[in-house]
């Protein structure tokens, strides 16, 4: 359940329009069910009032919409930002993405988003609605004659269940109260894999990114990946490929995407969320993270605006590509 | 008919100041190293992008190694520590996916370091041949 | 009809696959179902659908069609086309059973694609029927009957029992192979059953969807209808649609050097991406919203233009549960569809 209502949501923004702080808002708009909610701009309080909508299925990151919507919008943009959200949007001003003037940031607190797939998994299939009812979720079914009610917690997405932080790093304005840095055990499950043999670290990646249809998913939502042209939609890059030809592609493509963003990513978690053959692709992200952390010292990306990312970064006591490997728990 | 005597393929990314010329040193001197050991020069070590590296696996290398200038001594003041931070988050991805990390590394070798280069490449060929053929990062396609 | 009973299933895909391969639903690591070729310990999956269509069975996403060898001055034109042998698809939903029509009217037609016909004509199809639709399902829009689905043999699952009819001369080949661990029945179950999905599919949230909007020739009606600049403006531009749409067709042809030769492969393309049918003089479709008008007027008035007003979508639901945005087709139709019926 969130804290906040689409109501009071709504009506800030209608306020926002008609005063003529900001000419457009970046949110979220209702589907055809309950939980396929598609990231929108609105321009007109009745469009608002129709359409607009704030559940446990807005999950999608709206950060990097920023980039082509402040060059479409006259004036300036509204956008919703969850507390994951805004260390995507000071990363992308960080690499002067977007123009800050052009964006009005309205900080919003999220208890945590609900993965469908979760509820699919508990209720079966055939939802036709899905309603917050205090600290659960009342999920009604073709097949059930009584709705089911679905604790929020057991549903959440993996990401929030390792939620990092609820605090607003940036924010024009702040709806609702401002949470805190959480100690979060996000990086269990990157270093169960390192505990593991290299055979099996081998076995379990070979098993996972077999599954990668190169849909280009998770490099399109990454809020981080905004390159104007990918070069793996180059062709006059010579490792263009449209399709996971073998397992030596797969490996490249996913390798090259993390690495790429590579203390530039907040793991927010989108790759992972969009991924449409559930590849844990935020853990190659978090190893990186975690690698990070542990060479250089504590970073988290976007925390604030202008720090400069590790792998732009040196001292010359660093240690050596070979020294990573003898670092204690490692199996070497 | 004759078997053929495994040989590891070794790509060797060197920068164009001190390592290539190390290696040249290394070869002025007489010193005797694999001759599977491709060298490409690069202007610096930082040159180096991971997509090198991978393509190089892709393409039937067994080992690749990158060499720089000592830190400190770059000809561009900092490349090599730049090439320090990525290769080690690099390397340790790779063993993350459980490729085998002794087939990459970093060496500083410098213009009058010939035989450091040699021994270096001698060693390396050594452990890469240790580990058999490239398995886990090949590409079929290229093997044909 | 014959029927076996559900313990003994087992057995029927044990006896299948002493002749040929047999591939069927299988629940993966991540409990997602994929088409897995069926051995012993394999259990058919209790899914509604896979995630990756069964398409990639006669257009796989990748495949080789030639290779050069290169020595000297000399260029080898090597052919490198797997002969193939009978395969059979188990447990394919009537969605998919229509989609493979749709592919044969681009792949069959003159000139008739060799690779995609062998595929086919090596294809034995056994479809089941649906018992329990998703909300995201809405094939009764294109006609199709989850309940009676098309293929070589058609197969009903009750709690107990599978039930066989076979429809072609290949499906009674399939039938004769399981004649001993099959028995004659009555329909009455599969009646039944009939009935109840039907019902079904009546309440389904998109059982009303409908395409009368659309079709041949309304090419002007919806090129430049408003709408587009809505729908598409928050597209990733990803190509998770196409590659899970069952019916989408689309693919580039590329060469890749492997160092001592070419190797010249096909592969799915997608019309989201910024490189489709880029040619000499550039790209046709410069924004995201083109691209993505392409998809939607391609299976709602192109394809039955050219295909006797056979639209070009199957109503599987794939797009619809797995786009980022939950942007889709249904949406599509809804938003644009609307107040266009003339």
């Amino acid at each position: 359940m969130q804290k906040i209502t689409k109501d009071q949501l709504v009506e800030k923004t209608v306020a926002l329009l008609s005063d003529g702080t900001v000419s457009a808002v970046l949110g979220w708009s209702r589907g055809e069910f309950d939980y396929d909610i598609t990231p929108a701009v609105f321009k007109t309080a009745e469009d608002l009032k129709e359409n607009f909508v704030w559940n446990d299925f807005c999950g999608a990151n709206f950060s990097k919409y920023l980039v082509a919507q402040t060059g479409k919008v006259e004036g300036k943009i509204l956008v919703f930002l969850k507390p994951c959200d805004t260390y995507s949007f000071n990363q992308l001003l960080t690499e002067h993405r977007f123009d800050r003037e052009k964006v009005y940031a309205v900080g919003i607190p999220c208890e945590g988003m609900a993965d469908i797939a979760k509820v699919k998994e508990i209720v079966g299939d055939g939802i036709v609605s899905i309603e917050a009812d205090g600290e659960n979720l009342k999920v009604s079914t073709l097949y059930e004659d009584a709705p089911a009610l679905v604790n929020a917690k057991d549903v959440m997405a993996e990401r929030c269940v390792n939620c990092k932080s609820k605090k607003h790093v940036a924010y024009d304005e702040l709806m609702g109260d401002d949470g805190e840095v959480i100690e979060s055990n996000r990086f269990d499950e990157v270093a169960r894999l390192e505990a593991m043999t290299p055979d099996e670290r081998f076995a379990f990646w070979q098993n996972e990114l077999s599954r990668c249809i190169r849909c280009n998913a998770c490099r399109d939502a990454c809020p981080a990946c905004t390159c104007e042209k990918c070069v793996f939609d180059n062709p006059a890059s010579s490792v263009e490929n449209k399709a996971p030809a073998n397992s030596f592609e797969e490996k490249m493509f996913h390798i090259i995407r993390a690495f790429h963003v590579a203390g530039r990513c907040t793991d927010c978690g989108e790759c992972s969320r969009v991924c449409p053959q559930n590849i844990p692709l935020h853990l190659l992200n978090r190893k990186f993270i975690k690698d990070i952390n542990e060479f250089y010292g504590e970073y988290q990306a976007g925390a604030e605006v202008g720090s400069r990312a590790p792998l732009v970064d040196y001292t010359t006591e660093d240690l050596e590509p070979g020294e990573v490997f003898d670092r204690g728990d490692k199996d070497a | 008919m004759q078997v053929k005597e495994y040989k590891p393929l070794i790509v060797a990314f060197c920068c164009n100041w001190c390592s290539y010329a190390g290696a040249d040193l290394a070869g002025n001197n007489r010193l005797s190293y694999p001759a599977d050991v491709k060298i490409i020069r690069v202007p610096c070590s930082c040159r180096v992008n991971p997509m090198f590296i991978l393509r190089a696996f892709q393409r039937g290398a067994d080992g690749v190694i990158i060499c720089g200038c000592h830190p400190g001594d770059c000809h561009y003041t900092s490349g090599n520590y730049y090439t320090r931070r990525r290769m080690a988050a690099l390397f340790s991805m790779l063993d993350f996916l459980g490729i085998e990390k002794e087939r990459t590394r970093v060496e500083w070798v410098s213009a009058a370091e010939g035989a450091k280069f040699a021994a270096t490449m001698n060693e390396f060929a050594e452990t890469v041949a240790s580990l058999g053929e490239n398995k886990r990062l090949e590409d079929l396609r290229c093997k044909r | 009809m014959r029927k076996v009973s559900l313990d003994s299933i087992n057995k029927v895909f044990a006896k299948i696959s002493e002749s040929n391969k047999l591939y069927l639903p299988v629940d993966g690591s991540d409990g997602v179902a994929v088409y897995t070729e069926w051995s012993e310990g394999k259990e058919w999956s209790n899914a509604l659908n896979t995630v990756r269509s069964p398409k990639d069975f006669f257009f796989p996403q990748m495949e080789n069609l030639m290779e050069f060898k290169t020595s000297g001055k000399n260029i080898e034109l090597v052919d490198i086309r797997d002969e193939k042998e009978d395969f059979v698809i188990f447990g394919v939903r009537a969605c998919d059973v229509r989609s493979f029509d749709i592919l044969d009217r681009v792949f069959l037609s003159d000139p008739v694609d060799s690779f995609y016909a062998s595929r086919r004509e090596h294809g034995i199809i056994v479809s089941v029927a649906c018992s329990k639709p998703s909300e995201t399902c809405f094939c009764k829009t294109f006609g199709i009957d989850a309940a009676n689905p098309d293929g070589d043999v058609t197969a009903w699952k009750t709690e107990d029992s599978v039930y066989f009819v076979a429809n072609t001369e290949k499906g009674e080949a399939f039938m004769k192979k399981i004649e001993d661990l099959t028995e004659e029945c009555d329909d009455s179950a599969v009646t039944a059953q009939k009935e109840r999905i039907a019902k079904i599919m009546e309440k389904l949230p998109l059982a009303d969807l409908s395409t009368d909007a659309f079709g041949g020739g309304k090419t002007d009606t919806f090129f430049n209808a408003p709408e587009w600049d809505e729908l598409s403006q928050t597209c990733l531009g990803c190509g998770t649609c196409t590659f899970v749409c069952p019916t989408c067709q689309c693919y580039d042809i590329k060469d890749f050097n492997t160092g001592n030769g070419v190797i010249r492969y096909r592969c799915w393309d997608s019309c989201m991406y910024s490189e489709f049918t880029k040619m000499a003089h550039g790209n046709n479709r410069l924004s995201q919203k083109e691209r993505f008008r392409q998809r939607f007027m391609h299976k709602l008035v192109y394809y039955p233009e050219n295909n006797e007003g056979i639209f070009g979508c199957v109503g599987c639901g794939r797009c619809l549960a797995k786009c980022p945005i939950s942007m889709n087709i249904v949406k599509v139709m809804k938003k644009i569809g609307g107040n266009k019926s003339e």
